[in-house]
């Protein structure tokens, strides 16, 4: 299963633009609200007409711009799963799945059915199913309709944190029925790192190229990377020499694993790879103020900076009883050369 | 007592809902399909519900007229229309058009859109879609719209008077034999066409209310 895309639609406020392919693998796109991603999803369904641009699957072509190709979504056999998963709320699960069937086939559905552990529910309407079941009438209904890839816009997040986790396994169980391959697109780092195995981060509509997931949360290339794989820590910074840096909101000179290029211009560290030390001896270790302790479900957020400085607040992540035991303790921080970013733009 | 205007009144209402029905959601769905010129669309189709029924009539007279292009065409195959009961059924279609129509495009709009995306990315064709999803999902407002329409056709006035006259026995309705009554001082007459036509509004309207509240519970 391929698919590879390169398109281009102007929106209100900024261009989209995005150039990538899907290939035997669960590809995400990952950005904020309104960057453009679930409208990349809805032109490769067809429901949005790009400006220009060339969509293919497999070899054929979906759209092409120059050539004056657009298949109707009919045509295109995606499974689009929506947020709400958009079931037919006047006909029952079994009229849902025989309904965008191309010939009924005698036992197609009870098969589906059982698949989808829906037996017992063919003759309910939508709006008495709970959630999961929703969701699994909306899978079991996409592959009825002999859809080749799957694209799923968001498809957890309008649930509560409970409800969420259980359908995600339950989507990871359901992904091999359609061959492992679908298109994601999240705004949420930790969903689109356990589903995906490849992440594109786009931006205002600006996709940059796409890297596995445990390279780009590793060393993301930019801001906007750095900022949506979760990386609390961002200051401006400037390369000092060819293994330090200092970076001037935190007002700190610190030591890097690798030489920091010329063009250095921000440095990022994760709140959880702070490291605790007993006294002030060893390179990259320094002597911090509390600035405010914000208790969390499952831990606790410092927010540090060097003593006596009056500089940016870093937040520093760790669990309770770990900062039971140093609360009220003269402060010594390590920040790991390994652990710390540098960005080029 | 003279019982044709109660007659012509329900033929031609009948007629014209009739007509209405399917004219009403066949515009509301082009409507909303359109990428441009909705507002001036929704404008002209809205147009004789605001318009004193007297100008929408005076225009029919016009548009129709002997005089007129159409008129001219409609006599080569001997059809005349003025003051004829066709003249009050498209009267009545005209200013009850408005009602079926924004009560469906309405209904049509309330549906979730994303409903529609994906049968069509199931491979829905929009002749089925429009069939067995958007109508029956739209019920609600089609069936408002419908008495609605149906009770505006029941009462119209100015437009048929206009366009129809009132000419007893052919197309002479309830509320113009009203006013016809009124003239001739006979309110006893005027009365009782009166009456009729307030219990079948209020029953028809009262019937569509109950049947939405228990379709809503």
């Amino acid at each position: 299963m391929e698919l590879t895309v390169f398109l281009e639609k102007k929106l209100r406020d900024f261009t989209l633009q995005a150039d990538f392919t899907v290939r035997d693998e669960v590809f995400a796109l990952l950005g904020a609200s309104g960057c453009g991603k679930s409208m990349t999803l809805k032109c490769i369904a067809g429901i949005e007409k790009p400006d220009k641009g060339r969509i293919m699957l497999d070899g054929q072509v979906l759209f092409d711009s120059e050539k004056g190709i657009d298949l109707p979504p009919q045509k295109r056999q995606m499974g689009y799963l929506f947020q709400n998963y958009a079931l037919f709320p006047n006909m029952t699960v079994a009229e849902n799945l025989r309904f965008v069937m191309k010939e009924d086939s005698g036992n197609k559905v009870p098969k589906l059915l059982q698949r989808f552990q829906l037996e017992g529910l063919e003759n309910a309407y939508p709006a008495a199913l709970s959630g999961g079941q929703q969701q699994r009438v909306a899978f079991a209904r996409i592959l009825a309709s002999e859809a080749k890839l799957l694209l799923l816009d968001e498809p957890f997040s309008a649930l509560d944190s409970y409800l969420k986790w259980q359908l995600e396994t339950e989507l990871m169980d359901m992904l091999p029925a359609y061959g492992g391959t679908a298109l994601l697109v999240s705004h949420d780092r930790g969903e689109v790192y356990r589903l995906a195995d490849k992440i594109a981060v786009i931006n205002r509509g600006q996709m940059e190229p796409p890297a596995k997931k445990k390279e780009l949360f590793r060393h993301p290339k930019t801001l906007s990377a750095t900022l949506l794989t979760g990386c609390k820590n961002i200051s401006a910074a400037q390369r000092e020499d060819g293994s330090h840096i200092y970076a001037a909101d935190w007002k700190l000179s610190l030591k890097t694993s690798t030489e920091p290029p010329s063009g250095t211009k921000y440095a990022g560290i994760r709140a959880h790879f702070l490291e605790p030390r007993e006294g002030a001896e060893g390179e990259n270790v320094f002597s911090m103020e509390v600035v405010r302790v914000i208790e969390d479900t499952f831990s606790f957020i410092v927010m540090i900076r060097p003593a006596g400085q009056d500089a940016a607040p870093i937040r520093w992540e760790l669990e309770k009883k770990d900062w039971q035991r140093l609360s009220g303790r003269e402060l010594f921080i390590y920040f790991p050369p390994e652990a710390i970013m540098l960005l080029e733009s | 007592m003279e019982w044709s205007p109660l007659i012509v009144t329900l033929e031609t209402a009948v007629t014209a809902t009739f007509i209405t029905f399917f004219l009403g959601i066949g515009l509301a769905y082009g409507v909303v399909r359109l990428k441009r010129g909705q507002g001036l669309m929704d404008a002209l189709i809205t147009l004789p519900m605001v318009l004193p029924p007297t100008v929408v009539g005076f225009f029919l007279l016009l548009a129709f007229g002997k005089r007129s292009a159409i008129g001219q065409l409609l006599l080569q195959f001997d059809i005349t229309l003025v003051f004829t009961w066709k003249a009050a059924v498209i009267a009545a279609v005209v200013v009850s058009l408005p009602l079926m129509y924004r009560t469906a495009r309405g209904a049509f709009e309330q549906l979730d859109r994303n409903i529609i995306y994906a049968a069509r990315t199931l491979g829905v064709s929009e002749w089925r879609i429009f069939w067995h999803i958007l109508i029956p999902n739209a019920r609600h407002g089609i069936l408002a719209g419908l008495v609605l329409a149906f009770t505006r056709a029941l009462g119209e006035f100015g437009a048929t008077i206009m366009f129809a006259g009132n000419i007893p026995g052919r197309t002479q309705t309830m509320s113009t034999a009203i006013y016809a009554a009124v003239q001739a001082n006979d309110y006893d007459l005027a009365g009782k066409w009166a009456m009729s036509l307030v219990v079948f509004s209020l029953i028809f309207v009262l019937a569509m209310n109950m049947w939405l509240n228990k379709k809503t519970v």
